[in-house]
């Protein structure tokens, strides 16, 4: 069985999302159960500060010895920190995927995005654990 | 009376060499089969509806003396003259202890791609050393394993431009191309262009503009023509706008000028054929590929990555592997998947005899003679159009001169390049001794010219480089490429390196879909033989009499086989075939005012490179559902191709499938698509199963391509050389690939898909010989030995493992699916785990996670007796066991037999063995591997480790040391 906070916003293609104190900024990265499936990441794309999403816009793409995935944008927002540690240790993901193991911090549109989000019950339904 | 016995046969008849298990193996095999014959056999697993009624009119067997007879006449009516033709080909000296122990060399030509790199570090060392070479000569850190040919490198180079130039304008974007490149190089680019639409603009660098829509551009060093540009400026203005530099080079030359790494280029591609690679008439020969460290995520094809296993020794294998197509399918930037990897070692071996000094002084002799010549034809009045110059030389002269010398050329039997009617191009080479040059310069001397002594006029030149261009950096310098200029230290260095990989000389390769059946030695002959290997691929076409019979008849026996009667010999590999197919397909769709149709549809099942090619031919990819069995889901064909009848350009589909199947609804797959408006590509990576029983041509394909490297015989060469050629329906024949240099007369071409018109024409006499010593019948019988002996693996392993995807009355076709995925729930044991136990056992292990994840697909070919059958069938019978034992609690879930797979030599000869199983059983697991086994050198490789930290050049001397001994 995987991690799957209960505090977290998650998406269908296994993105998580984590408000922060900062009120509009959220971290998003990828779920425990995702690292799990992939396997060993050795590389991960991510944007630049300033770039600008929409909700499931690609935002990068995550690189492990047999599979390839694209990131996708869980909220419409735009990019205001990337996680730079994971381009020298991307196990970073593997390791502790909701912690050091983040990828993006986003300025989002509006909270209420956040609400179209699975739950993580509705996550766990989703893949079936 | 006296009784007359019949004449015995003249020779052997080859199908009993060919074909494995003896008739008498063959009817036990039946037996245990419930079957009574091989034709009851074929009956049963093949539909009827699909089935050829008829015997193949192709010509009855020839033995292999008879058919090296034959061949010998045929190469005799080739006419090798001396070329100095140039244009990317320069013939050369291949050294014989190259030629020996590597061309002629089994151990190297009969190895697959190096995918279970622990037992294939020998050619991965020697791939490594090629990415050094080419890495040292380019001054670009990051190089790959080799490329089909420079044309195709070049347009490769152009759809890694579009990926990372930062320039970009996705609507309308501009590719530049220097007019000096070679002709066959533009056209390659502009057809690939063109089906992606990108626009491309020929001019002169001196003129490129870097608009805000050119993502890029290619130049030539030298140029086709001779000319040196100093590019430092054109490469300031290019980054400046964000784009992106390519060089298509000469390795040779870059012994003695500035590398493209050092005045700015982004990436350099070229051909390595003069680095002791014979011309073939085309190829195979092996392209190069270098850029920059920041781009290495984007570079096509295979790249040799140095990691470590689990005592910490180096360890090479394939990296990155994400980059391919077969992972990144419709969102991959490239198709292409075979590489040259022999003519790679060739190439990488010539730089490691020769060493730095030795490429220096060739590369200054042909530089010193060219100049020689230079000098001599000022003398009689000609003009030199670009100075300077390495070995290539643009001579201006009137154009009755012109005639004169061409004609006098002839008469010496020289072939020079016709630019233009009052422009003669001569390029020199290793090759071109004093006494050629004294040739050369009587063909242009005119009339009452002077007496030239030129033994004097080569003592006199002195040729400089001239200061901005003159190369300064070192070159060649790591150990391998110093270490072995004797010929005892080569032969042992190219024997220790054969050692370590496991080739057919060893064991099975049961690789599914990949077909690794007997490479005959009388087939591989020929392509040593001057007379193939040493024509220029634009000689004129006069002097290649042989060759030009050699493709009239394989391209007829290939279209009996097929049912398809236009057959294109250009494509050099399975994945060039598919775009060049489709191609065809999109041209005739155009033709008919029918452009607007560009939706391919491709099963679920397919190999990632169909949807890859499909996009490179610029359609647009949708998914058809298969069911659980792998099959092509009807309901759901029906629907898409309903669904988009109006845009229908295209359906994929491989036959019998990739899981092995023959799919009894092929004609009705067929038919739908025709009546939406669509062509059917047929992709023949599993003809094995089909020659002589059917045919992709009467079974309702349009196209289809053919793995002459699989079905017809031509080895793998460790990863390439490939050969893809393409048969077509009638209606598809005008709209087949032309050449710039040499016309075909195509009508209305699609393009060109290869830097040589043919292809790759030195290795089609393997084919030939092929099919000419099996003969109509033996073609037959070694498709129904093929099925045979897939089946009788599937038999002998039922009940031991659980086997995916069988069709018709529980058989298969010429391949089984193991699932391996049960016993990764109940013993934690993983595919890779099996796959690297069975190098204990002396086995390459079968095809792994394709195209299941989770699963061995085992292709045996005809080629394998039933001894091998049987001994590989007990290795996986006992590894199983060895499973059961972790299943049971016998054996340690973790620190086990399987989990600490493959096991070195060294690993055993510890003093303190503290594993929970003896070491025989490690090492000696059947009573076989005692007699002999390919010990793996290194243990299991770590994959991860080598992606995190890629380094894909040779590593200071020091890291071979085995660990713990400095």
């Amino acid at each position: 069985m995987s991690q799957i906070p209960d505090s977290l916003h998650y998406t269908e293609e296994h993105e998580y999302v984590r408000p922060t104190e900062d009120a509009g900024i959220v971290v998003v990265g990828i779920t425990d159960y995702a690292q799990g499936e992939l396997g060993d990441v050795v590389y991960v794309d991510l944007p630049e500060v300033g770039a600008k999403f929409n909700q499931m816009d690609e935002f990068g793409t995550i690189e492990a010895v047999k599979a390839v995935s694209q990131l996708y944008c869980p909220v419409t927002g735009e990019v205001v920190e990337i996680n730079t540690a994971l381009e020298a240790d991307p196990a970073l993901i593997n390791r502790d995927p909701y912690g050091d193991g983040w990828m993006l911090k986003l300025e989002i549109r509006s909270p209420a995005d956040l609400h179209q989000l699975l739950t993580a019950a509705d996550y766990a339904q989703h893949i079936g654990e | 009376m006296t009784h007359h016995a019949p004449v015995p046969h003249h020779g052997d008849p080859f199908v009993r060499r060919h074909i494995g298990p003896r008739p008498s193996d063959i009817a036990d095999m039946l037996v245990s089969l419930g079957h009574d014959s091989l034709t009851g056999l074929v009956d049963a697993a093949v539909p009827r509806e699909i089935r050829l009624e008829r015997a193949l009119d192709l010509p009855t067997a020839l033995s292999e003396y008879e058919a090296l007879h034959t061949l010998r006449t045929i190469a005799a009516k080739n006419q090798v003259f001396r070329s100095y033709i140039g244009m990317g080909y320069a013939n050369c000296i291949v050294p014989p202890v190259i030629q020996r122990n590597i061309l002629e060399n089994p151990g190297w030509y009969t190895a697959y791609t190096p995918y279970q790199a622990e037992i294939s570090q020998g050619r991965l060392e020697a791939l490594l050393g090629f990415q050094t070479m080419v890495a040292d000569l380019t001054a670009l850190p990051v190089a790959n394993a080799s490329l089909l040919d420079e044309a195709t490198a070049a347009a490769e180079a152009m759809t890694f431009t579009m990926a990372v130039a930062k320039a970009k304008d996705a609507n309308h974007p501009v590719y530049l191309v220097d007019t000096g490149c070679h002709p066959q190089t533009i056209a390659v680019v502009r057809t690939r262009a063109e089906a992606r639409g990108i626009t491309v603009e020929v001019e002169d660098p001196q003129n490129f503009e870097f608009t805000a829509h050119v993502a890029g551009a290619l130049v030539q060093y030298p140029a086709s023509e001779g000319r040196i540009d100093d590019f430092r400026r054109l490469c300031e203005r290019a980054h400046t706008a964000g784009a992106i530099i390519t060089a298509a080079t000469d390795l040779l030359s870059l012994a003695l000028l500035v590398p493209p790494g050092e005045w700015g280029a982004d990436v350099a591609v070229g051909n390595t054929q003069r680095f002791g690679v014979p011309l073939g008439y085309g190829g195979p020969h092996a392209a190069f590929f270098a850029t920059k460290e920041e781009y290495k995520r984007h570079v096509p094809g295979r790249i040799i990555g140095v990691t470590r296993d689990p005592e910490g020794r180096s360890t090479l294998r394939m990296a990155l592997q994400t980059r391919e197509q077969h992972i990144r399918r419709e969102k991959a930037t490239s198709n292409v998947c075979t590489a040259q990897v022999l003519l790679a070692v060739m190439a990488g071996m010539y730089a490691a005899y020769h060493g730095p000094s030795g490429i220096r002084r060739i590369a200054e002799r042909v530089r010193t003679l060219t100049t020689a010549l230079a000098d001599a034809v000022r003398q009689f009045g000609c003009r030199i159009a670009h100075e300077p110059f390495f070995d290539t030389l643009a001579v201006d002269l009137e154009a009755e001169r012109a005639t004169q010398v061409h004609e006098r050329a002839r008469a010496h039997r020289v072939n020079l390049r016709p630019i233009t009617p009052t422009r003669i191009g001569v390029t020199l080479d290793e090759t071109t001794s004093e006494r050629d040059l004294a040739d050369l310069i009587s063909i242009f001397a005119f009339d009452g010219a002077p007496d030239l002594d030129v033994p004097a006029l080569v003592e006199r030149v002195r040729p400089v480089i001239p200061t901005p261009l003159a190369r300064t950096s070192l070159y060649l310098t790591h150990e391998c490429f110093n270490r072995y200029h004797s010929e005892t230290e080569m032969v042992r260095y190219l024997k220790r390196l054969e050692d370590r990989d496991l080739s057919l000389t060893s064991a099975m390769i049961p690789l599914g879909s990949c077909t690794m059946k007997l490479n005959a030695a009388a087939e591989m002959l020929p392509v040593s033989w001057p007379e193939f290997g040493a024509l220029h691929p634009f000689a004129p076409r006069e002097q290649a009499a042989g060759y030009a019979q050699l493709f009239q008849e394989l391209s007829s026996y290939l279209s009996e086989i097929t049912g398809f009667p236009g057959i294109s010999l250009q494509p050099n590999a399975g994945s060039q075939g598919e775009f060049a197919g489709l191609l065809v397909i999109r041209a005739y769709l155009r033709a008919n005012g029918e452009g607007h149709r560009t939706v391919c549809l491709i099963p679920q099942s397919a190999h990632g490179t169909n949807p890859a090619s499909a996009v490179m031919a610029g359609l647009r990819v949708v998914v058809v559902k298969t069911d659980e069995n792998g099959n092509v889901d009807m309901d759901d064909l029906r629907a898409k191709a309903d669904q988009y009848r109006t845009d229908l350009a295209a359906f994929m589909i491989t036959y019998p499938s990739t899981h092995g199947v023959f799919e009894a609804t092929i004609r009705e797959m067929c038919g739908v698509i025709h009546a939406n408006g669509g062509q059917v590509y047929l992709d023949g990576a599993n003809l094995n199963a089909m020659v002589g029983i059917a045919r992709p041509g009467d079974i309702g394909a349009d196209v289809c391509h053919l793995n002459l490297h699989k079905t017809f015989a031509i080895p793998h060469g460790g990863g390439g050389p490939g050969m893809g050629p393409i048969g077509v329906a009638e209606h598809l024949m005008p709209f087949l690939p032309d050449h710039p240099v040499v016309p075909l007369g195509i009508a209305q071409p699609c393009g060109t898909v290869s830097a040589a018109p043919w292809g790759s024409p030195s290795i089609l006499p393997i084919s030939w010989a092929y099919i000419r010593m099996m003969g109509r019948h033996g073609l037959v019988e070694s498709t129904q030995v093929a099925i045979l002996n897939a089946n009788y693996i599937a038999h002998c392993l039922r009940g031991h493992f659980d086997l995916l995807y069988a069709g018709r009355g529980g058989l298969i076709a010429h391949e089984c699916i193991l699932d391996t995925r049960p016993v990764k729930q109940s013993a934690g044991v993983d595919v890779t785990d099996i796959a690297t136990r069975l190098m204990d056992y002396g086995f390459h292990a079968p095809t792994v996670s394709f195209p299941v994840a989770g699963t061995l697909m085992v292709e045996p070919t005809e080629s394998e007796s039933k001894e091998e059958l049987d001994r590989f069938c007990r290795a996986m019978i006992a590894i199983r066991e060895e499973i059961r034992e972790i299943e049971e609690g016998r054996a340690d879930p973790e620190n086990n037999l399987l989990r600490n797979a493959p096991h070195t030599l060294a690993d055993l000869l510890v003093d303190d063995w503290d594993r929970p199983y003896s070491r025989e059983r490690a090492a000696f697991p059947s009573p076989e591997t005692r007699a002999h086994k390919v010990w793996p050198p290194v243990g299991r490789a770590d994959a991860a480790y080598g992606d995190r930290h890629l380094v894909c050049t040779c590593l200071p001397l020091e890291a071979y040391e085995p660990a713990g001994a400095a």
